[in-house]
């Protein structure tokens, strides 16, 4: 059949640009010319927006025809310490209403940090009869009413992942979302609800289990004992993720399940790669999981308080992890276990068991030390202590230098080296320079301008920074604008920087996603001269006190092709 | 290093002998539990910590810096679990020998009332006292029984019954949320949903608070 030459070229292009995945790619090749525009437009099956107020759902939905899936993010991150005052936005029903319409064939959303009702929720299964794939991560406004929907409704779903969602709902108010799946074989691949902390149907879990033959992702919330996990076990036995729930014995009428018939469970489950849970666990039955640490790539005991002398036994069996989340409760001594055994691990997170800034602290500059000598292939860490020196961070930086995201926590706001008595610059310094492929960093301790120097001068792939308690003076952000230049996050609290250091970033916000800053020197003048300069630029300010009318306590600034929101609350100020 | 690693919460009332304070005489600190964060959650619940965190600027300034708002940056998700966890650290480390007599007891307790899924067994621990027990909320109709439950139960640790002032105690719960409740405030039926564990704290922590409204 005879087509217009340009029009066999553009399909030409669209076979070809199907291969193009990558949202970088797909965005260069959208900018070659007009027919390329167009041709990408229509092939790009996953729409990504960083910020849902970037741009408007009907500018998006108008642009990309061929949409199956979408990526949506919303609030801050810093909205997970409560920064962010309740009802700031990122409700997702403008981009529902606008994605219902538009893409009929849907099948996959992931959302994160956004506010979910169930009427939204409601909405997905009517509006994308062949859905897939639910995603939401740190996202609220949502109860079991609206799982059961999406359970009900989406009959072909094979993904439905809530993590670590803000679940507030009533016992009584509990509805039985789990029997709402279809009463036939599903296709459910993956089914994770460990943050759904309320009780729930086990029954018809166990049986939801038994018909679901494809599943291989299981995350049960603290509602489950070791007993019951045990018979879901023996409902899925090609498990790869497994969250064990509560990881506690609730004896029913055949008393309490000994070790080894829990240990008889996971030697049959041969294909796990990944444990977490651990809610509430009784470290007794810790030996049951002996058997296949061996072939574990990832190991979640964030949740569970373990001592080294629980903890050892364990990780000494696991040689071929890969991702590793613990407590401090661990302590130095645990770590070193760690470092002993994993000359695999590229993750690794410490969360603090006590998060608050006078706690004893039960890990230091020993257990980072001795990380860094044992698990040299490291890619990530995030580290939560009370002491730190630059020695230990600085032998990180020369031990793992394929590290990617550098996150240290020291929970003392201002703390100094514990042995020197020093800023921390120099251990920071050591890892902007010797890890060259650093593109997260999240800084913290006793630090001064120069940090920032070393920062800005070498941290030329860091993408997301994140800063707190920091700095002496404003040139500390001139440093970090005009050096960092792939910088794309950027988050600061509680530093000595006002307007100047405001301004100092003024040609580089339209290459930035987003830029946060609260309890700052800022003032409402600053911040309106940005807003006044760059018209591109969506500048939200917030003030706790009615009180002294210049100061800012909250900036939030976005480049934005959708203009000012429509949906601010009254204590957002859009200048 | 290693004596910080081996520092256990029950020694917080030896070191308190000793511990330099800025604070009134008389005024004790709460024990220390993680403060709950400001989360952006609306609550009309009473928290026992929150009212403890108002007092203490007033009339106790801690030697401790005051905890600032999202510092340090732990999602309050991971926090409400943490406080959980914390507090179970605290009631096996002093005892362990409790633990196991607990779980013993448990595994050996007839399990007619469990299996009959008509019970809500919660342990209830008390300040001073050597062991925790276990009480089946389903068994009371309503706060009175529960408290003369609880009085029954415990007097022993008291010493001379008749010097039991119950100003002297508040009887305290863990909701789902893993705040620190005071016993009484919500309907009967409320409370039961929502109550993880319960704690009956002693001495000056407790006083003023134990009137209870019955």
């Amino acid at each position: 059949r005879w087509a217009p030459p340009d029009q066999v070229l553009e399909n030409v292009l669209e076979s070809v640009l199907e291969f193009l995945t990558a949202a970088r790619d797909r965005n260069a090749a959208s900018l070659v010319c007009r027919s390329w525009y167009r041709a990408e437009a229509q092939t790009r099956r996953e729409l990504f927006i960083g910020n849902c107020y970037a741009v408007s759902p009907r500018r998006a939905v108008e642009r990309f025809g061929g949409v199956r899936a979408v990526v949506l993010k919303g609030k801050p991150r810093f909205a997970d310490f409560s920064l962010v005052p309740h009802g700031w936005g990122a409700n997702v029903s403008p981009w529902v209403a606008a994605l219902g319409p538009a893409y009929p064939r849907l099948e996959r959303i992931c959302l994160k940090r956004m506010t979910v009702s169930d009427d939204e929720l409601a909405l997905i299964p009517k509006s994308f009869p062949l859905f897939k794939e639910l995603s939401l991560v740190c996202c609220d406004g949502f109860t079991t009413r609206g799982l059961a929907v999406i359970a009900e409704g989406c009959r072909h779903l094979r993904v439905l992942d809530l993590t670590e969602d803000y679940f507030h709902e009533e016992e009584s108010e509990v509805v039985d979302w789990i029997s709402k799946f279809p009463e036939c074989s599903t296709s459910l691949e993956s089914l994770v609800f460990d943050c759904v902390s309320v009780p729930f149907n086990f029954e018809a879990l166990e049986a939801l289990v038994a018909r679901s033959p494809a599943l291989r992702r299981l995350r049960v919330n603290d509602h489950v004992s070791i007993e019951q996990l045990r018979r879901l076990m023996a409902r899925a036995p090609h498990l790869t993720h497994l969250g064990t729930g509560s990881f506690r014995s609730e004896p029913g009428p055949g008393g309490a399940l000994s070790v080894s018939e829990l240990a008889t469970s996971f030697a049959a489950s041969r294909s796990l790669v990944c444990l977490s849970g651990f809610l509430d666990a009784n470290a007794a039955y810790l030996p049951a999981i002996y058997q296949v640490c061996a072939n574990l790539t990832s190991l979640n005991f964030s949740f569970a308080g373990l001592t080294d002398e629980e903890f050892i036994p364990v990780i000494r069996h696991c040689v071929n992890l890969r991702t590793l989340w613990v407590l401090d409760t661990v302590g130095d001594e645990g770590l070193r276990a760690v470092a002993e055994t994993c000359s695999n691990l590229r993750e690794l997170r410490v969360f603090p068991l006590d998060a608050t800034e006078d706690s004893e602290g039960s890990v230091s500059d020993i257990g980072l030390q001795a990380i860094s000598e044992g698990c040299r292939k490291l890619e990530s860490i995030l580290y939560f202590c009370q002491r730190m020196t630059n020695a230990a961070v600085i032998a990180m930086s020369e031990n793992c230098p394929d590290l990617l995201v550098f996150r240290l926590c020291i929970m003392g706001r201002h703390r100094p080296d514990r042995i020197t008595g020093a800023p921390m610059d120099e251990g920071f310094g050591a890892i902007v320079m010797n890890c060259k492929r650093l593109t997260r960093l999240s800084v913290s301790g006793l630090l001064t301008d120069k940090a920032f120097a070393y920062i800005g001068g070498h941290g030329k792939l860091i993408k997301t920074l994140s800063v707190a308690f920091a700095g002496n003076s404003d040139m500390s952000l001139q440093h970090v604008f005009e050096g960092c230049t792939r910088l794309q996050k950027l988050e600061v609290r509680d530093s000595p920087f006002g307007d100047k250091g405001l301004l100092s970033g003024l040609n580089y916000f339209y290459n930035m996603r987003f830029f946060w800053m609260n309890s700052c020197r800022l003032t409402v003048k600053g911040c309106g001269d940005v807003a006044q300069q760059m018209p591109n630029l969506v500048v939200e300010v917030m003030k706790e006190n009615e009180g002294e009318m210049d100061t800012v306590d909250k900036l939030y600034l976005y480049r934005s092709l959708a203009g000012p929101r429509e949906d601010a609350p009254s204590f957002v100020n859009i200048l | 290093m290693a004596a910080a690693m081996s520092y256990v919460h029950a020694d917080v009332e030896n070191l308190k002998a000793t511990e330099l304070r800025l604070g009134l005489p008389g005024v004790e600190e709460s024990d220390k539990m993680p403060s709950p964060p400001s989360t952006p959650r609306a609550g009309t619940k009473r928290a026992l910590a929150g009212e403890h965190r108002e007092v203490e600027p007033k009339a106790a300034p801690p030697a401790a810096k005051a905890q600032v708002v999202g510092w340090p940056p732990v999602r309050s998700y991971r926090k409400s679990c943490f406080q959980q966890a914390s507090s179970k650290t605290k009631e096996a480390a002093p005892a362990p020998v409790v633990v196991k007599q607990e779980e013993a007891a448990v595994a050996a307790a007839p399990p007619a009332a469990a299996a009959a899924g008509g019970s809500l067994y919660v342990k209830v621990s008390m300040d001073g006292a050597p062991y925790l027990r276990k009480i089946d909320l389903k068994m009371y109709k309503g706060y009175r029984e529960l408290r003369e439950a609880l009085e029954a139960m415990f007097l022993g640790f008291s010493g001379d019954a008749g010097s039991v002032n119950p100003s002297d105690f508040a009887v305290t719960y863990e909701d789902k949320d893993g705040d620190l409740m005071l016993v009484g405030d919500v309907p009967f039926g409320m409370f039961m949903s929502t109550c993880k564990r319960m704690r009956i704290m002693k001495g000056s922590e407790a006083r003023g608070l134990g009137s209870s409204k019955e």
